[in-house]
C-alpha cells in the first residue's frame, strides 16, 4: 500500500478515514454557490464561430439532392459543412471497444433516418446569420415508410431503418439477432406450477433534460493540437470518438471538461464534438456547437423504449418455479448504446429472486425514433419496472404479503443464479426487511427471521439441465460449461430463428468479443 | 446588423455595451459584459437558470430585451459577494448542500435574493412560490427551500 511521507507531507492527509454518518462538503460548491464553476459554455474565446445544423423534419426519407450554393453566399457565413467532409463519416460509438459495426454518420448522406438527423452544418459569425444560412439550404426529401414499434420492426416486410443491420436488429456475437438467457427448463417449470401468469410491459422513452444542454467549443490551440471544452459526461470516450471521426491521432485533441450542468447519461454520445472541432479545422477559428432547448428535447438521444412480456410460473407455496421473458429495447435509428443496454437487461434477469427456470430472449430493435443512448441503470430500470409490477401481481394471485412473498424468493448467498454465478453479498432480504419495519408494514415473524446468509446454496446452488443440455449430451467437453469457460469453445451451432421459444442456446461469448470486456456478466473485466 | 451602445449598471457598477436589435440581456451580459453567472438553459424563459434582479425584482434574462434594461441596475449572482465575503443565502447553499451539478445555483439564488428583499421572512409556501420559475434537474429542491429559510429573519419560526 501506497505510503505518504508522513515526515514531509504531515497535514497532506488525515488518516481518520471515518466519514460515514456525517455530512463532508463538496468540493465544487464554492465554485456552484458563486456562480464561479466554468461550464463549456463559460469560456469566451477571441474570434469565436457558431455552428448551426440542418436537422431532418422526416423520420424516414432518401435525400435525393441538398443544395447549399446560396446558403454559402449568405452574410456572415465562414464554412458550410456536409458529409463528404467528415473524415470518417460513419461510426458507433462502442466501436472503441470493439462492440457494433459502425452505423452512423456524423452528417446524413444517402438518408435521414430519424426526425432531427443532422444533414448539413453552418459556421457563421454569429447565432443569427447561422440560423439565416440554415432556412437557405434547399434539400430535395423522398419520405419512406417508417416504423416506429418495436416489434412491427421485426416483421418480414417492415422498413429497413439501417442498411448496416437490414433485419432491423443488432447482431449480437457477429451472428446472432437477439441474446439469450437459458437456465433450466421453463416448460418444466411452468408445468410444476400453480398458477401461470403473462403480462406485457411497456415504458416510452425519457428525456433527461438536464438544464445545461449539450454542447462543446473547440479552438485551434498554440501547439497545433484542438482544444475542445465540452458538456460531455466521458471526457476520454468522446475524445477518442473525435480522433476516430476526425481521422487524427489522439494527442492532436486536448478536451477540458468535467463540470457538467447536469447529465443523467445524456451527455456520453458525444453528439457535438466531432463537428465543433470539424469546424475550428476547416475555418481556422474557435467554434461553438451548442443545443437549443428544443434541439436537447427532441433530437438529443433519450432513454430507449423498452417493451417486456413476462410468463412467470408460481406454486401454491409462493415460490416461483419458472420466469420467461421476451424483450425488445427500442435503438431508435442507431446503435449507440443500446447494444450494451441489452446485454445489462439480460444480465439482470430474472431480477435478485432464485428461480430454478429462467429463459430470456432480449432484442435490439432499430425504429425511426431518436438513437436512444444511457440514462440511470438503462436496460434494467424498466425491465425492474415489469418484474416488479409482476412480482406484485404474482403475491396477490397466491395470496401471499407482497413483502414476504419477495422475502421467500429472493437470492441467497451461495444460490447459483441464472448466469451460472454463485450470488454472494446478496442483501435483498435484508433490505425488504428494513423497508418494511420503516414503512410500519408488518411481516411474520419467519420473515423477519430470514436472513441471506442463511438457508442459500445446497440445491439451489446446482445448475439445472437445460433442454438444450439434453440435446447436447452426445457431445463430450460441451455439457457441464459455464458460461465463463465457455471462451474456449466456438460456438458448436448456428442460431435459430428467435421468438419460439426453447431455442438451443450457443455460448455467449468469446474471448476477443467487446462484450466480455465490457460486461462483469461473463466474468470478465477489462 | 447595426449595433448600439447600452448602457446600465451592472452588480453597482458602470458597463456599456454594444446589442444588436434582438439580443436579449442574457447575450448582452453574457457575450457583451463578460458576466457568465447568469446560465443558458432554455431560451424560452422556462427554467429559470438565467434569472438575474432588475432594479431588484427578478427576471429572466433570456426574455428580457437587452435594450429595456438602459439605465436599469441589473444583479446577477457574480455581484453577491462583497469582496471575499460570501453573502448570506451563498453560505447557506453550501452549509444545507442545495447544490449538486450547479447550473441552476445562480438562477436559485437570485429568485431567493428577490424574494428576501421583498419579504425578509417569508414562510416555506412563499419560498417555493418564489422558485417555481426555477427548475432543478438533480431534484434537490428541499435542501434549497430549507437554505433560503434558515437565512430568512426568524428563519427557525418559518421553518416549521
Amino acid at each position: 500500500m501506497f505510503e505518504l511521507r508522513k515526515d514531509i507531507f504531515a497535514d497532506e492527509r488525515d488518516d481518520n478515514l471515518k466519514e460515514i454518518g456525517k455530512g463532508t462538503q463538496r468540493q465544487d460548491m464554492l465554485g456552484h454557490v458563486t456562480a464561479t464553476s466554468t461550464y463549456f459554455n463559460d469560456h469566451k474565446l477571441q474570434g469565436m464561430l457558431h455552428l448551426k445544423v440542418l436537422r431532418s423534419p422526416h423520420s424516414h426519407a432518401r435525400l435525393r439532392r441538398i443544395d447549399v450554393a446560396a446558403a454559402e453566399k449568405m452574410p456572415g457565413v465562414r464554412r458550410v459543412i456536409r458529409g463528404a467532409d467528415v473524415p470518417r463519416n460513419l461510426n458507433t460509438l462502442l466501436s472503441l471497444i470493439n462492440f457494433g459495426i459502425d452505423d452512423e454518420p456524423t452528417l446524413a448522406v444517402d438518408k435521414v433516418r430519424y426526425k432531427g438527423e443532422p444533414i448539413v452544418a453552418v459556421v457563421a459569425d454569429s447565432h443569427r446569420e447561422a440560423f439565416e444560412a440554415l432556412a437557405a439550404i434547399r434539400v430535395d426529401y423522398e419520405p419512406l415508410p417508417s416504423v416506429f414499434d418495436v416489434e412491427e420492426a421485426l416483421k418480414p416486410g417492415a422498413p429497413v431503418v439501417n442498411e448496416t443491420y437490414p433485419k432491423n436488429s443488432f447482431t449480437f456475437h457477429d451472428k446472432y439477432d437477439h441474446q439469450k438467457l437459458r437456465f433450466g427448463d421453463v416448460e418444466r417449470g411452468f408445468a410444476e406450477s400453480d398458477h401461470v401468469l403473462e403480462q406485457r410491459y411497456q415504458m416510452s422513452p425519457i428525456e433527461h433534460a438536464p438544464t445545461e444542454t449539450n454542447g462543446s467549443i473547440a479552438a485551434p490551440d498554440t501547439n497545433g493540437r484542438y482544444v475542445v471544452y465540452t458538456s460531455t459526461q466521458a471526457l476520454f470516450f468522446s475524445l477518442d470518438t473525435c480522433a476516430k471521426i476526425l481521422d487524427v491521432p489522439s494527442n492532436k485533441l486536448h478536451f477540458i471538461g468535467g463540470t457538467v450542468g447536469g447529465g443523467f447519461g445524456g451527455k456520453v454520445d458525444t453528439m457535438t464534438e466531432p463537428l465543433a472541432i470539424l469546424g475550428a479545422m476547416l475555418t481556422g477559428r474557435p467554434v461553438r456547437y451548442v443545443f437549443g432547448r428544443e434541439e436537447e428535447m427532441q433530437f438529443g438521444s433519450p432513454r430507449g423504449a423498452e417493451r417486456i412480456y413476462v410468463k412467470d410460473g408460481v406454486r401454491r407455496d409462493g415460490r416461483i418455479m419458472a420466469r420467461q421473458v421476451r424483450s425488445y429495447f427500442d435503438s431508435g435509428a442507431y446503435t449507440r448504446l443500446s447494444s450494451y443496454a441489452v446485454i445489462k437487461c439480460v444480465a439482470h434477469i430474472p431480477g435478485p429472486y432464485t428461480i430454478p427456470n429462467v429463459h430470456a430472449d432480449v432484442f435490439c430493435s432499430y425504429t425511426n425514433r431518436t438513437p436512444s443512448t444511457a440514462m440511470r441503470g438503462f436496460g434494467v430500470t424498466a425491465l425492474d419496472f415489469a418484474l416488479e409490477c409482476q412480482m406484485d401481481k404474482l403475491a396477490h394471485l397466491v395470496g401471499m404479503d407482497p413483502m414476504e412473498f419477495r422475502i421467500l424468493n429472493a437470492y441467497r448467498d451461495g444460490d447459483m443464479k441464472a448466469h451460472r454465478r454463485i450470488a454472494k453479498n446478496t442483501a435483498l432480504i435484508e433490505c425488504v426487511q428494513v423497508a418494511a419495519e420503516k414503512a410500519k408494514w408488518k411481516i411474520g415473524e419467519e420473515f423477519r427471521r430470514a436472513s441471506s446468509r442463511k438457508d442459500g446454496g445446497g440445491e439451489r446452488a446446482e445448475i439445472p439441465l437445460t433442454p438444450r443440455d439434453a440435446v447436447a449430451a452426445a457431445r463430450p467437453a460441451a455439457q457441464q460449461r459455464t458460461s465463463y469457460d465457455r471462451a474456449a469453445f466456438a460456438p458448436p451451432e448456428p442460431t435459430p430463428p428467435p421468438p419460439p421459444p426453447p431455442a438451443p442456446s450457443p455460448a455467449p461469448a468469446a474471448s476477443s468479443h467487446g462484450a466480455t470486456r465490457f460486461s462483469s456478466v461473463f466474468g470478465r473485466r477489462r | 446588423m447595426a449595433k448600439t451602445a447600452l448602457q446600465f449598471r451592472h452588480n453597482d457598477h458602470d458597463v456599456a455595451v454594444f446589442v444588436e436589435g434582438g439580443d436579449n440581456l442574457l447575450v448582452a451580459l453574457r457575450d457583451g459584459v463578460g458576466d457568465h453567472s447568469p446560465k443558458f438553459g432554455c431560451g424560452q424563459g422556462g427554467c429559470g437558470a438565467c434569472t438575474v434582479l432588475i432594479d431588484g425584482e427578478a427576471h429572466l434574462a433570456c426574455i428580457t430585451l437587452a435594450e429595456t434594461v438602459a439605465g436599469r441596475s441589473v444583479q446577477t449572482a457574480d455581484g453577491l459577494k462583497t469582496g471575499p465575503a460570501l453573502h448570506p443565502l451563498q453560505t447557506a447553499f453550501m452549509e444545507h448542500f442545495a447544490a449538486q451539478c450547479g447550473y441552476c445555483t445562480p438562477g436559485m439564488l437570485m429568485a431567493s435574493k428577490a424574494l428576501l428583499y421583498r419579504n425578509p421572512s417569508p414562510s416555506r409556501q412563499d419560498v417555493v412560490e418564489a422558485i417555481g420559475g426555477n427548475i432543478c434537474r438533480c431534484t434537490g429542491y428541499e435542501p434549497i427551500i430549507n437554505a433560503i429559510l434558515s437565512v430568512a429573519t426568524g428563519g427557525g419560526a418559518a421553518r416549521a
